[in-house]
């Protein structure tokens, strides 16, 4: 009998939590229509930076090549002519691609990018249908000279931003001051693919 | 002919508003279990989530209707159809509301309570007939652990509307909302009502009590090789069974369209339509809080404790009455 009382009880117990449950607040976040804030300097697609006057910063030096722990990167350099300088310095880089597959999302290209030309940004949404199409060549990664010289991580708003963790919409992402534009370079991905797939 | 008409009218009527509340019950259970596991459900469909049921429907009509190789093919095909057609039939003698004397309802049977039993019984064919007939051994248990969890707990559920019976001296549906005028049989049958609660859930087959599609166990028991609309005929008669079950279980223990709190100014159906919506309420709670059962415990449940507290149960009211008189 006794069993059976405390059998009972738990049953009731059982209810009246998922009771509660039930008014509570769902944590979940409607991802596509509402997007979380993350931090200035989450690592995510890369982006090769200008200059202000419009020229390259990679002078194709391969040392991110070098220090990337994956494999993923690869650079050929090729002197700069005369008359169609791209980069200030002696060399540029002829290919730049970043296997994103392949990518760690270590940061170590930047650490060891000596013009800081390769920067992650905090985008995030790089799915697509072909592997081919992950393979980021100069077309996708340099900054467009229309979106001006890309910020390096550390000129980012600084420090955790206070609506960390909240939710915003994600028009609000188009805010520069607040982050980051998440659909910046969407159409530049559904469009031009050129990766080594073609 | 005017009444056949009449009744072919209703019929309809009753078939279209049955299977709306179908299709919105399915979306309430998904909503309601999702809130309770701090999930927002569906809701991508439409302004929250409404048009899922739709979706839901489209998808099912598109999808390959396959048959087994090794499944005999005429029972396979006509075993969803006994479950749908059963699960549908109920709901021809349940009266909804009442005005002016008149029934809200297909027909008023005067045994409309045995008339209800004796569908539910054939629907158990419907189960066991679509595992038979899969040739496949998930089914085929499924369709076993079927027949003997419904044929066993039937047992304790007409024992338990007895006493409801007896309180009531009649098998009229309406006849028993009536007698519910001033006191629902809840209070004075409630060991009845909580054998008629467990017991209802066995018999539609849904959790904790849902061993015949266990999926941890058996896939999806007997409607394992189904797929498409004749999965979807399943999943209707599933929740027609379910409204069913709480439409019988409001009309025996809550007063039917009797309205609480002498509240009389609301219409009948409306006090219909709470009740059996906080019957399936209830069924959704169940769903989310308990685990499913282990089968031997299940059938132990049923004939070790709920029959014999039926019977009891039983005694004890029909003796309290024949004092009475």
């Amino acid at each position: 009998m006794r069993t059976f009382v405390a059998g009972v009880i738990a049953l009731l117990q059982g209810f009246l939590t998922t009771f509660s449950f039930f008014f509570k607040k769902k944590p979940t976040i409607a991802y596509p229509t509402i997007k979380k804030q993350h931090a200035p300097r989450f690592h995510g697609l890369h982006e090769l930076r200008r200059y202000e006057d419009g020229k390259e910063r990679c002078i194709g030096c391969e040392l991110c090549a070098i220090a990337c722990p994956a494999n993923a990167i690869t650079v050929i350099g090729a002197e700069n002519a005369p008359d169609d300088r791209r980069s200030p310095g002696e060399r540029y880089a002829a290919r730049y691609e970043i296997d994103e597959l392949r990518c760690i999302f270590c940061g170590l290209c930047e650490e060891a990018c000596p013009t800081d030309a390769i920067v992650l940004t905090p985008r995030f949404e790089m799915s697509d249908y072909r592997r081919g199409s992950f393979v980021y060549a100069k077309d996708r990664l340099l900054v467009p000279p229309e979106a001006g010289v890309g910020r390096p991580p550390d000129e980012r708003p600084n420090g955790i931003p206070a609506d960390l963790g909240s939710v915003i919409e994600q028009k609000s992402t188009v805010d520069i001051e607040t982050g980051y534009d998440a659909t910046w370079r969407g159409g530049i991905l559904k469009t031009d693919r050129k990766g080594l797939a073609g | 002919m005017d009444v056949l008409l009449l009744a072919l009218i209703k019929s309809l009527f009753v078939l279209f508003v049955v299977v709306t509340t179908f299709a919105y019950a399915m979306l309430f259970e998904r909503k309601i279990m999702a809130w309770m596991q701090l999930r927002p459900g569906p809701n991508r469909v439409g302004p929250w989530g409404l048009m899922q049921p739709a979706a839901d429907a489209a998808k099912m009509l598109f999808k390959e209707d396959l048959t087994p190789n090794t499944a005999d093919p005429l029972i396979y095909k006509l075993a969803p159809w006994i479950s749908l057609a059963t699960a549908m039939g109920v709901f021809a003698v349940i009266p909804f509301s009442e005005s002016g004397g008149t029934l809200w309802g297909v027909g008023d049977v005067n045994a409309g309570i045995l008339f209800i039993f004796a569908l539910t019984s054939i629907g158990v064919y419907g189960i066991s007939l679509a595992g038979w007939s899969s040739g496949s051994k998930f089914p085929l248990l499924g369709s076993v652990r079927a027949t003997a969890q419904m044929i066993s707990y039937e047992l304790s559920m007409t024992m338990s509307v007895v006493g409801v019976l007896i309180l009531a001296g009649t098998t009229s549906l309406a006849g028993i909302v009536h007698a519910q005028n001033s006191l629902w049989f809840v209070l004075p049958q409630f060991v009845g009502f909580a054998i008629y609660l467990t017991t209802a859930v066995a018999e539609t087959n849904r959790a904790p009590f849902d061993l015949v599609e266990a999926e941890t166990e058996l896939v999806g028991g007997f409607h394992t090789e189904y797929s498409g609309l004749r999965f979807g005929l399943f999943f209707i008669a599933e929740y027609l069974n379910m409204i069913a079950v709480a439409c019988v279980g409001t009309l025996l223990f809550f007063g039917g369209w009797n309205p609480l709190f002498g509240l009389t100014f609301i219409p009948g159906i409306i006090w219909f339509v709470l009740k059996a919506g906080a019957f399936i309420f209830m069924y959704i709670w169940l769903r989310t809080t308990l685990p499913r059962l282990r089968y031997d415990r299940l059938m132990n449940f049923g004939w070790k404790f709920l029959l014999p507290v039926a019977t009891l149960n039983l005694m004890v009211t029909a003796a309290i009455v024949a004092v009475e008189h």
